[in-house]
């Protein structure tokens, strides 16, 4: 995975939500820079979420729409 | 070097409420618009208030915009300017009404109107008894907000420069703003955007403390770059606390659960809020408990191995009321302090929540600063809405749901000045200065270049701790004079920040490093103005000045970058239309 794209969702991690801003906060501390390209791609589309949505799926009270996405919600919830 | 220029009408840096209430009504009338944000616009803080907005609209009883004036006046502790409070108080019904047309999907009554709930602070008939004034949407009331601003901004066609960070405010020679400097995340280049005119709608800085419910994206920008630019700031000693963040988290833990029947204990397991508000007990409002929280931590009874935290006890009222009526709390608990509250109490803090002070405006949004005998003379070109501005409306303490309605009217009433200053401009823009850019330039050089110089983390990490340790809620003189000189202190750290990573592509380490010298700026005004203020006044409580002092201190504190020059100026005790709301003591 490219750094700079890396970099760039590091960025978008930046929410409006104190609560998100710590999850992803916990999150990169966790993966470091590195980073499969599949699991970008699905970070990245689940950074396009509001705010609420997204802290909605990480708190668990909804439901991820695509196996891909709610593993990675799975491990934004355990972080 | 000559940077490139992109001409606009308007340059509006910030795209939260107050932004975007601004471009909206800039870009409807036909102007060519600029808005810069940091982060998406839905995405700004704005989108964290749940609570709602506060105007009188009367759909649940009776109500008067002179009652909620005489409110904000009261939760101001005096300090408000009583001309500003008026505006904003009798254009609020209007601002909100125009939301609801503008698609914001409001709670509402059986009979269609817009649903109001009740607010702390908020009353009829001048403090008689509580009124329901509050309107929201659910509990996305900042989300729905920001929605319905930014569709209209895409059907008026506000351009918007989404990821791009404002460096520098752009002054002539006359003192004239004529734009800012600002950096493309994607790309690293800097640009000149310049405007015939330009607001400040960068929100607030409530990351200067190590405790804040503020997402990590309000770093004080706007303020930072004022400062810079030989502006001084307004009344920075007020910032409001909520008593119960989650300690280490700052994630807010809503006083609904003190509602339910929960309550804090110090370290003997003592129900101390009995001692300080016999009647109210743990619902006594937000000062009054995150002060008796501050002094039960300073005199020694505070839990934990460090004894700096409270708890909240909510266990006995058992795991179905607690998932019932307090919905997320639970989560929120075991999620961010770790802790089961239907086993064990939650840890927190006093936790600051929202900046009174910031950038000196009328009640036009116009930029204003002492010159020539004049304590208000304007800033041509230069306006501020929002919470980085301070019309001042808020004083010395904000009431719930008063900052909604501040960014609404505000940033309306600043798009309406504006829209007046651009006309009389003409058609054509300005000469910019031949350095326009270079002081910008110069500091972002400093950072690629500096090696052995200070870490970002560890710095910023310093200034909160030093803003949360010495600057809280509750002030102590010998406490504040030690913290004037470790923020001094720090000066040297923040001019020679050294960032790893040198590339120009989504550097984020660069960009935190530019938002720290902004962060600074606003912890020291913080620091130095509150030293300098001798008494107790709405949110924070001085130690050796118990009282209010309205004889020596119902006054404006103006902080200058340059020599931390402190000025005052007085605090505008007159309304537009109605009798002056005098002092007295403010209980509740
Ligand atoms: C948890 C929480 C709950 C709250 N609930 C309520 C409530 O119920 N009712 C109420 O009235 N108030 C509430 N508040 C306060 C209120 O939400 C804020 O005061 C308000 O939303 C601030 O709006 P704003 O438009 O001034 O700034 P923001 O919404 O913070 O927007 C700032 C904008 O400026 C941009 N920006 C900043 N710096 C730069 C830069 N250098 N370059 C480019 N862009 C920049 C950002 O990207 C963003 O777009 C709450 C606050 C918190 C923390």
């Amino acid at each position: 995975m490219d750094e700079r794209a890396v970099e760039r969702l590091k960025w978008r991690s930046r929410r409006g939500l104190l609560e998100l801003d710590i999850v992803f906060e916990r999150y990169w501390k966790l993966n470091g820079g590195e980073m499969a390209a599949a699991e970008a791609k699905v970070l990245e589309a689940l950074l396009l979420l509001p705010d609420n949505d997204l802290l909605d799926l990480v708190m668990g009270r909804a439901r991820a729409k695509d196996a891909a996405s709610a593993a990675l919600v799975e491990k934004l919830k355990a972080v | 070097m000559a940077l490139p220029v992109r001409k606009f009408d308007a340059v509006i840096v910030g795209a939260g409420g107050a932004g975007l209430r601004a471009s909206y009504e800039l870009s409807k009338a036909g102007l060519k618009v600029a808005a810069l944000s940091k982060v998406f616009p839905t995405r700004s803080h704005t989108v964290a208030a749940q609570g709602g907005v506060g105007a009188a609209l009367g759909n649940m009883g009776e109500d008067s915009w002179h009652w909620h004036m005489y409110d904000t006046v009261k939760g101001s502790d005096w300090l408000g300017d009583q001309d500003a409070i008026e505006f904003m108080c009798r254009m609020a019904p209007e601002v909100v009404i125009e939301l609801e047309h503008f698609g914001m999907p409001f709670d509402r009554n059986d009979n269609g109107t817009i649903y109001q709930r009740p607010f702390g602070g908020h009353t009829a008939n001048f403090g008689e008894k509580p009124v329901q004034r509050s309107s929201c949407a659910a509990d996305r009331t900042g989300h729905a907000m920001l929605h319905a601003l930014y569709q209209r901004n895409v059907h008026t066609k506000t351009q918007f420069f989404v990821e791009w960070m404002a460096l520098d405010i752009i002054r002539d020679a006359e003192g004239r703003v004529l734009g800012v400097t600002a950096l493309e995340m994607e790309t690293g280049d800097i640009v000149i955007f310049q405007g015939k005119a330009t607001l400040f709608a960068t929100g607030g800085g409530g990351r200067i403390f190590a405790s804040s419910t503020n997402a990590f994206i309000n770093m004080g920008d706007g303020v930072g770059m004022t400062a810079r630019a030989g502006i001084p700031l307004e009344d920075m000693e007020f910032w409001q606390f909520h008593p119960t963040g989650v300690a280490g988290a700052g994630v807010l833990i809503t006083e609904g659960v003190r509602g339910e029947g929960g309550y804090l204990l110090n370290k003997n397991g003592e129900r101390f809020m009995e001692r300080y508000a016999p009647t109210m007990k743990d619902l006594a409002s937000r000062d009054v408990v995150s002060r008796a929280m501050a002094t039960e931590i300073k005199e020694g009874r505070g839990c934990g191995p460090h004894g700096d935290y409270i708890l909240l006890k909510l266990d006995h009222l058992g795991a179905d009321v607690i998932n019932k009526r307090l919905p997320g709390i639970r989560e929120s608990a075991i999620k961010f302090a770790n802790i089961d509250p239907v086993k064990e109490p939650i840890p927190v803090v006093p936790t600051c929540h929202y900046q009174m002070g910031g950038i000196p405006t009328n009640y036009h949004g116009e930029v204003v600063v002492p010159k020539g005998g004049n304590p208000s003379s304007v800033v041509p070109g230069f306006y501020a809405a929002g919470e980085c501005g301070c019309a001042s409306i808020h004083g010395a303490n904000r009431l719930g749901t008063n900052s909604l309605t501040d960014l609404l009217v505000m940033g309306k009433s600043s798009a309406l000045s504006m829209l007046d200053y651009i006309k009389a401009e003409g058609p054509k823009h300005r000469d910019l200065p031949k350095d326009a850019g270079d002081f910008s330039l110069s500091r972002v050089a400093a950072l690629d270049g500096k090696k052995g110089g200070a870490n970002v983390d560890k710095t910023r990490g310093e200034i909160q701790r030093t803003m949360q340790a010495h600057c809280g809620v509750f002030r102590f003189p010998d406490m504040l004079v030690q913290g004037v000189d470790k923020i001094k202190a720090l000066a040297d750290s923040v001019a020679n920040l050294e960032i790893g990573d040198k590339s120009k592509v989504f550097n984020t380490a660069r960009i935190e490093a530019l938002e720290l010298q902004n962060l600074y700026e606003t912890a020291r005004a913080t620091m130095i103005s509150a030293e300098a203020r001798k008494e107790t006044r709405g949110a924070h409580d001085r130690a050796d000045f118990h009282q209010r002092d309205d004889n020596n201190w119902l006054k404006h504190t103006l902080w200058y970058k340059e020599g931390d020059k402190l000025e005052y100026k007085a605090v505008n005790l007159k309304p537009l239309t109605v009798e002056t709301i005098p002092p007295k003591a403010r209980v509740y």
